[in-house]
């Protein structure tokens, strides 16, 4: 407990610091403009202050799911293959309750819908950062058309919906897990009360034999390389050898990689890979889908600038317009021979 | 027993392993297939010189110290021949690795770092944990901005040049993800410690505490009860930060290590705020928001809450409780033989500095303090060493940490009985590595 006293001298420092600190910081900082902060603050919070006004219907929402969502988060919003799964195992029941009763039954299939108690979430992380390779191109209409097509995907609005800002606020109040978040833990407050009590005990603490009850089976020894190599070959120990396993490829690939450094940067990563189908085909695939095409290059150069579907399927590819000519041709190049590792 | 492999390839015939081998052997340490090429070789070797092992070449001695070597007989490399140097080539093992199947995409990832290989209490910047949701960027410093807003008597924008005028403080602390150590909740899926707790870094980090900013902007005191941190990046990450905690040790961080932020950790700007879990370090900090409740972001509220038995999610969970971890011997590696070992590794907690660690070696039934390596500090890792020699026999390794706050370091089964094995965040189980009779050391649970 602090003293009366001392609380007084506190509170006298932290005004005579303030006030020093105005002093001794002229000319640094300035006020932002109405502009700026408009620009940037753009946070909405479960009480739906910062919302901008707007609107959008389910069908419009549908629009732009196929064009600009769907090639990560599938048709339905239930694909795994870039990210879990944003729809999927609420129940009616789950609407009525406010509960998702999976989640009590131990929760092994997580959807975003299965968790997220508060629909501003969900609104301001669609603005802020969807989709992902291109944060902040969505209109604020079409958020709240984007957001409307996932809410009916969820059977939480009817398909003639139409998501504003008044109509948000009873959306909210069926949302499948909106009672399903608690507080009373003690990780948040600096002084929080922990919830396991372990002690110091230093002498026959067991008691019986302790027995391992779970270890790493045999056939998942490989799973993460060759661990000698990830040991100094000098020292106290050295690392297991594990078969004649070459380490993960995303583990080293960074060190010893023919892959162009502009397919990182650019994040065509993010939808292809070289040997496996993403989201995107296998740069390995491509390479020999076009190999005995002579103008294979300059081809290629142009999809890459331009995007587009309908070659490997209908989910379409963005267009890269600003990429440079020497990126694209590094790319090109490396396609050309192969897409070698 | 394993020796050291080269101790016991020098007294056996001259030449008897061929030079390809030889090298193998140094880089890579014996493995089966390697002694029984040995085995076979040597038999040969001692069958044609009718000798043993010992009684070759009584004199020889060890080449590395007889004979000249490269380094000792030329000229060495000019100053500023590296302008920014780098580790030696030999140091190639420890990296940063991504734990294979863990996420699907590169951008939206984790890479851990390699404990299994470090010393002391601070984590190279190169070799710093990642974990981004949108990839990382590099920000023009001269192009980056900081606004302050909300419940603000005056909102304030800032250069970097306005930041690093201001006073500023220096300090050591760890950074851990709240989902390190996650793919443990259930049982054993990773083995090595670089994947069961390398989500974890400590750095020295140099910037402006948060609260001579939010003085400056004469933030409304008792209606403040919550800030908001955003990044510049394309994720805009978000957490909410209690007041409380903001005004105690939270530092606006432009160095790291005695340079600048690297790019992986938010260059040029992030936030520092110790002992709390490494999502809320917002990376690329541009903008602060004094509200009076907090802001239920993305990842405060479809990612990092902990489900419960009950089937709530515990929400705005911040604090790395106290905890530990053996680093070697530790999983995947193998012990050089009986006699003795340094047992080595690092404790924390993110609520005080760590008072002991006690090391075990027979599952948890006896215990004994380990040595605290200083310096000892509130939210930083602390390095413990504990002495030991190993008889060549099956054990089980492990270490418990007890902060200054009293509480110490749970079992799995006091975990468990509180959280069940869902949750996903904030596992700080005390860790055991079984050492086999071979000396092998792996990830196992009790
Ligand atoms: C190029 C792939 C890609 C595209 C296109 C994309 N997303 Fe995403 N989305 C992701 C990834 C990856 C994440 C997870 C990011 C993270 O880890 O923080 C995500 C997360 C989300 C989330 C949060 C889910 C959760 O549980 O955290 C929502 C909602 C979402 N996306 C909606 C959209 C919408 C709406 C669009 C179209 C306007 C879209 N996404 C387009 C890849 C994509
Ligand atoms: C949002 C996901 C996404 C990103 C990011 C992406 N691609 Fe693609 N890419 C695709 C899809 C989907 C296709 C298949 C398009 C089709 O069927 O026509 C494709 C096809 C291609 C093709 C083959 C075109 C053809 O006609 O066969 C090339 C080459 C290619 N991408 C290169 C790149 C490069 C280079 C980048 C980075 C600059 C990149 N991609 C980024 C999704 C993506």
């Amino acid at each position: 407990m602090k003293s009366g006293l001392h609380r007084v001298c506190l509170l006298a420092m932290l005004l005579i610091g303030s006030a020093d600190a105005r002093a001794e910081f002229g000319g640094i900082g300035r006020a932002p403009t109405a502009s700026e902060l408009q620009a940037w603050d753009i946070d909405v919070r479960p009480d739906f202050i910062g919302l901008p006004a707007g609107k959008g219907s389910v069908a419009e929402g549908e629009t732009i799911w196929a064009q600009q969502c769907a090639s990560c988060h599938g048709d339905f919003g239930d694909a795994n293959h870039v990210f879990t799964p944003l729809i999927g195992n609420t129940t009616a029941d789950d609407i009525r309750t406010g509960r998702v009763a999976s989640l009590k039954a131990g929760g092994s299939y997580r959807t975003t819908f299965t968790k997220v108690s508060s629909i501003s979430t969900l609104w301001d992380y669609i603005r802020r950062a969807m989709p992902w390779d291109r944060p902040r191109s969505l209109s604020v209409d079409q958020v709240y058309a984007v957001l409307a097509y996932l809410l009916n995907l969820a059977d939480v609005v009817p398909a003639d919906f139409v998501l504003t800002e008044q109509s948000i606020v009873q959306v909210q109040s069926r949302m499948p897990n909106r009672d399903g978040m608690t507080r009373d833990h003690g990780l948040w407050d600096v002084k929080g009360r922990p919830d396991t009590r372990n002690t110091a005990c230093m002498r026959n603490c067991l008691p019986g034999d302790p027995q391992v009850s779970s270890a790493l089976p045999a056939h998942a020894s490989g799973s993460h390389g060759d661990l000698a190599s990830q040991n100094r070959p000098f020292g106290a120990v050295r690392g297991t050898q594990v078969g004649a396993a070459a380490t993960p490829a995303s583990a080293d690939a960074s060190a010893t990689s023919a892959l162009p450094s502009a397919l990182n940067a650019n994040g065509c990563m993010a939808c292809h890979a070289v040997d496996s189908k993403l989201v995107g085909p296998a740069f390995a695939e491509i390479a020999k889908k076009y190999s005995g095409r002579a103008d294979a290059e300059s081809y290629l150069a142009s999809r890459i600038r331009d995007g587009g579907s309908g070659v490997w399927g209908s989910v379409p590819m963005p267009p890269f317009p600003q990429l440079s000519a020497d990126s694209v041709k590094s790319i090109t190049k490396w396609i050309a021979q192969g897409a070698p590792r | 027993m394993d020796r050291d492999p080269r101790a016991q390839v020098r007294k056996a015939p001259e030449n008897f392993l061929d030079p390809e081998l030889l090298r193998s052997i140094r880089t890579r340490g014996l493995n089966e297939q390697r002694r029984r090429l040995i085995r076979g070789a040597f038999g040969a070797a001692v069958g044609a010189l009718a000798a043993t092992a010992r009684a070759a070449e009584p004199d020889a001695g060890d080449p590395d110290i007889v004979n000249p070597t490269p380094w000792s007989t030329t000229l060495g490399k000019p100053v500023a021949f590296k302008p920014y140097g780098e580790p030696s080539r030999y140091e190639v093992a420890l990296a940063r690795r991504q734990s294979p199947g863990l996420t699907s995409v590169a951008q939206a990832s984790v890479s851990f770092a390699p404990l299994q290989g470090m010393f002391g209490i601070i984590t190279p910047s190169g070799l710093h944990f990642e974990r981004h949701h949108q990839g990382w960027v590099d920000v023009d410093p001269s192009r980056h901005r900081l606004m302050i807003n909300g419940l603000v008597g005056r909102p304030r924008v800032y250069t970097m040049d306005d930041l690093m005028r201001l006073p500023s403080v220096s300090r050591i602390h760890f950074i851990e993800c709240g989902a390190n150590t996650a793919m443990e909740w259930a049982n054993v899926a990773v083995p090595t410690v670089q994947y069961t707790h390398g989500m974890l870094s400590c750095s020295e980090f140099t910037g402006v505490p948060l609260s001579v900013l939010l003085d400056d902007a004469k933030f409304e005191r008792p209606k403040a009860k919550v800030v908001l941190a955003e990044g510049a990046d394309g994720s805009g990450m978000t957490r909410s930060i209690a007041i409380e905690r903001a005004l105690d040790d939270v530092i606006v961080a432009y160095g790291m290590n005695g340079e600048m932020l690297r790019p992986e950790n938010g260059y040029p700007l992030r936030l520092v705020v110790p002992g709390v879990q490494g999502v809320s370090w917002v990376k690329w900090l541009r903008r602060i928001e004094v509200g009076d409740q907090p802001y239920g972001t993305k990842d405060e509220v479809a990612h990092y809450v902990d489900l419960m038995p009950d089937g709530l999610l515990r929400q705005y969970t911040s604090i790395q409780e106290a905890k530990s971890v053996i680093t070697t011997p530790s999983g995947g590696q193998k012990l050089m033989g009986p006699g003795f070992c340094n047992v080595t590794g690092l404790a924390w907690s993110g609520r005080d500095a760590i008072k002991g660690v006690d090391v075990s070696f027979d599952g948890g039934r006896n215990w004994r303090p380990a040595r605290l390596e200083t310096p000892v500090l509130p939210k930083a890792l602390t390095r413990f060493n504990c002495d030991w020699t190993w008889d060549g026999k099956p054990c089980l390794l492990q270490s418990r940490a007890t902060d200054k706050t009293g509480f110490v370091q749970p079992t799995y089964r006091q975990l468990r009985e509180v959280r069940g094995t869902r949750s996903i965040y904030h596992n700080n189980a005390i860790q055991t590595w079984r050492v086999d009779a071979s000396g092998e050391v792996t990830n196992v649970q009790l």
